[in-house]
């Protein structure tokens, strides 16, 4: 195989990790969000439903950001190099938040009275708030080109991911997270025989998808205007993919609205897919826009083939072993799947 | 990032151990019903829930320090010896997904398919182990790459992998995770015995424990003195500051103790073993033992913290080894699991010696490599970030360590307490 075939395999294949992190992880995320904010008179039982949903499976999911960042540092180490100078402050942050929301999450099933399961699920909901949003701050960051300057001056350490697009980037990141969760939640709720919960998170759903919508509308335009290169690329080669994002959020809405769960589901997943591909093929061949490609920061060729061998090995053993994780937890319940 | 490894260890540690722990008392369940021993993997396995998810987390900012902190090394480095963390990346893969089959799983899955769990569990965490030791191992001893002028070709990565520090270090530091996890079980049970509170579910923790880290503890010594005899081929100035040895001389002296004086180039107060060093390293009572004063000046590391903690770490290895043989001994001769109180107290201590001997070994490791990153490659100097504030996120993040750790102990305790009080199962709510 020539090296650019190999480079961009092994890119395809950490695309693939991001976008399974986004839909699996990031619902994981959205459940301490809806956590957080559980209303109403089934408050309790809102966030009994995300442990169990969340319990079994949270950790497996978290794994693929480290295959990400391992991978990413074994295949693209200048890119790697280049990201952690440059996001140093917002990754430190993201580190705090994700330690938050693991550790209280498990701390808080051992808890002991409620002024400790409270103080512990504050800790979950914030975490999981502020990682999904600075994810999606950094995503931004990267997207605009601004990624690349090592920050050593306090104002560079902040500027890459607090433009206004980085901003609206991580908020759009956390209500997609918040709305793939309530979707998922209105799958499994209602197979286990709790409709009143299912509505719940179908109110929650339907706010989530809204607020989706709006960002994205805030953040198109301000792309065109911040980051002329990746809009072109979203309005040009990415333009059909842009456009299918657009018709699978309608899609997921009018389906939650007629109650069609499952369809929800399928769709606003799918959606995620999309605006993760746009992006992608809007960049491409940047790897960090706008100095580094992913064949300029790509380890040499042995390297590249031995990491493919690894992968394809590696998923002999990880993807039965997810199947019979999900078959336990997710498939029992013919519904669920 | 020292911070955060030395926090991650003690947790990594439990990660590799405990699961084997699991396999055998589930196992010994399975075989004759006896309920004390699925009371002890039920209990085990909720302790194993949170110390798996406090090490999960502190891995990943691992991951991301990795590049953070060192981005000069990374750079270097990523292309060279990523590929272990990548196969890592697959080890956590299958453990967190076990590890939620197993907590998850107890009513789910039938009980044999559960106690199948724990084999995919203690593969993997010895796999991930294996794996992470290696790329450490290869900045003792790099290989696997040629330099060209200051650029990085001709990649091997298998080669690295298999550098020739990795066969003795990844042994020594698996070995120590089953010592440190039996006698850290042990010392539970034994804390829980001196407080009277007997009974047949504590013996047997106790003997569990005990077992898995007697077996352990001849092996580590012996593992060790390899690996010292290894260090003294590499890493002549890392053997210099672990001994405490300033000049060169044949027939050195074996140090235990003492306190290497950098103003007098002695080390002061030690007890000396006439020609110990020489034959210990070398097999041969003559040998010529370097010295730090034959190095360049500014390419060796600090004695002082290397020699104190290499100490430490083998004292302790023996201290363990006499517990382990009075134990057993006892044991022979009562044909039943003793309760004396100094024994029981001494393997009450032996739980946290054990964690200090692995910190203490990992010290010897890294600042015995100092000043080097990668050894006789990089110097640390050049691979660290340029970001400035970068005490402030070092005092953040050792506060952070702090709140987890404390928090961490307590539930860990208020679970040891649910043990206590109420031998019968408690109501099972949430695993
Ligand atoms: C329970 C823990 C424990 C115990 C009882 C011992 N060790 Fe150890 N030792 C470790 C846990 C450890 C470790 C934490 O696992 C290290 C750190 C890095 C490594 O490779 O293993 C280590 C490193 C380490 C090194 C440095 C290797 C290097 O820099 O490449 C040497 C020379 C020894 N050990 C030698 C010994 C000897 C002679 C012991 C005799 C009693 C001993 N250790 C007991
Ligand atoms: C693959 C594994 C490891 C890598 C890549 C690694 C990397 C590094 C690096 C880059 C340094 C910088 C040197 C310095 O601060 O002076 C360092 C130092 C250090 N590491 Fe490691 N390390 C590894 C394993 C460990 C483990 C498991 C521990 C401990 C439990 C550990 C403990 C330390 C300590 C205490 C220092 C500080 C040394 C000093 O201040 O001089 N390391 N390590
Ligand atoms: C530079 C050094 C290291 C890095 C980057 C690192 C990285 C990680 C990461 C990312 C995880 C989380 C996996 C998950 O989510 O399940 C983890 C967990 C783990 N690490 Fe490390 N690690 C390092 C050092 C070590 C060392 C020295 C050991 C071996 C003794 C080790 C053994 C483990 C184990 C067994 C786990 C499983 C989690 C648990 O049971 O607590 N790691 N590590």
């Amino acid at each position: 195989m020539s090296a650019a075939v190999l480079d961009y395999s092994v890119a395809a294949i950490l695309w693939v990790a991001i976008v399974v992190y986004a839909v699996l992880a990031g619902a994981d995320f959205g459940g301490g969000v809806w956590d957080l904010f559980a209303r109403g008179p089934r408050a309790q039982q809102q966030r009994a439903a995300v442990s169990r949903a969340m319990g079994p499976v949270w950790e497996a999911n978290h794994v693929w950001l480290i295959f990400l960042i391992t991978g990413l540092f074994t295949a693209f180490p200048a890119g790697f190099k280049a990201l952690s100078l440059g996001l140093f402050v917002p990754f430190s942050l993201v580190l705090a938040g994700i330690i938050l929301r693991g550790a209280a999450f498990a701390f808080r099933a051992h808890a002991s009275g409620g002024r400790a399961r409270q103080r512990f699920g504050l800790a979950f909901g914030v975490g999981s708030i502020i990682t999904p949003f600075l994810l999606g701050a950094c995503v931004g960051a990267v997207a605009t080109g601004q990624a690349i300057q090592p920050a050593q001056t306090t104002e560079q350490l902040l500027l890459p991911w607090t433009t206004p697009f980085s901003l609206v980037c991580g908020a759009l990141a956390l209500a997609i997270c918040a709305g793939l969760a309530a979707v998922y939640l209105t799958v499994e709720t209602r197979s286990s025989g709790l409709p009143e919960l299912a509505e719940d998170f179908r109110v929650r759903a339907l706010a989530a998808g809204a607020a989706t919508l709006v960002l994205a509308a805030v953040a198109l335009p301000l792309a065109s205007s911040t980051a002329p290169a990746l809009w072109r690329g979203l309005i040009g080669r990415a333009a059909p993919v842009t456009a299918l994002a657009a018709v699978l959020a309608v899609f997921a809405a009018l389906s939650m609205l007629r109650r069609r769960f499952r369809a929800a589901r399928a769709a606003a997943a799918g959606q995620v897919v999309c605006i993760l591909l746009a992006w992608a093929l809007a960049q491409v061949p940047q790897l960090v826009p706008p100095a580094l490609t992913i064949e300029g920061s790509a380890s040499p060729p042995e390297v590249m083939a031995s990491l493919l061998v690894t992968y394809g090995v590696g998923a002999a053993v990880l993807l039965p072993s997810l199947g019979l994780l999900f078959y336990v937890f997710k498939g029992r319940n013919p519904a669920v799947l | 990032m020292g911070v955060s490894l030395g926090f991650h260890i003690v947790f990594a540690s439990i990660g590799v151990g405990l699961p084997l722990l699991l396999l055998i008392v589930e196992g010994l369940w399975l075989r004759n019903r006896d309920p004390d021993w699925k009371l002890l993997a039920r209990r085990w396995s909720k302790a194993f829930g949170i110390l798996f998810a406090v090490g999960a987390v502190s891995g990943t900012v691992l991951s991301f320090e990795l590049g953070l902190l060192w981005p000069g090394f990374m750079g270097y480095a990523g292309g060279i010896i990523g590929l272990p963390f990548s196969m890592e990346g697959f080890a956590f893969f299958v453990e967190a997904i076990f590890v939620g089959l197993y907590l998850y799983g107890w009513e789910l899955l039938s009980p044999l398919a559960h106690w199948l769990c724990t084999i995919p569990l203690v593969i993997s965490g010895a796999a991930s182990a294996w794996f992470v030791v290696t790329a450490n191992a290869w900045m003792n001893s790099p290989t696997g790459f040629r330099l060209d002028h200051g650029r990085v070709t001709d990649v091997h990565p298998l080669e690295a992998i298999f550098n020739p520090g990795t066969p003795i270090e990844t042994t020594h530091v698996m070995i120590s995770a089953y010592l440190v996890t039996g006698f850290a079980v042990a010392a539970i049970y034994a804390v829980g015995i001196l407080r009277r509170r007997g009974g047949t579910v504590y013996r047997k923790g106790l003997l569990v424990g005990m077992l898995l880290g007697s077996i352990c503890a001849p092996l580590q010594v012996i593992t060790g003195d390899m690996n010292a005899r290894w260090v003294a081929d590499h890493q002549p100035a890392k053997l210099a500051a672990m001994e405490g040895q300033f000049r060169t001389e044949s027939g050195a002296p074996l140090r235990i103790g003492g306190w290497p004086n950098l103003a007098s180039r002695n080390t002061d107060f030690a007890i000396e073993i006439p020609a110990g060093l020489s034959f210990l390293a070398y097999g041969n009572f003559n040998a010529v033992v370097k010295g730090l004063d034959s190095f360049n000046p500014g390419s060796t590391p600090d004695p002082r913290p290397v020699h104190l903690a290499f100490d430490v770490m083998v004292g302790i290895g023996f201290l363990l080894l006499g517990l382990a043989a009075w134990f057993f001994w006892l044991l022979w001769r009562r044909r039943r699991v003793p309760e004396w109180p100094l024994l029981l107290r001494a393997t009450a201590a032996a739980g946290v010696l054990g964690f200090v001997a692995v910190e203490a070994g990992w010290m010897v490791t890294e600042i015995g490599r100092q000043p080097w990153i990668i050894y006789g490659v990089v110097r640390t100097a050049a691979a660290i970030t340029p970001a400035p504030g970068l005490l402030w996120s070092f005092w953040i993040s050792t506060a952070i360590y702090v709140a987890l750790g404390t928090t961490c102990a307590a539930l860990l305790l208020r679970l040891a307490g649910a043990t206590r009080s109420g031998l019968a199962e408690a109501p099972e709510t949430e695993p």
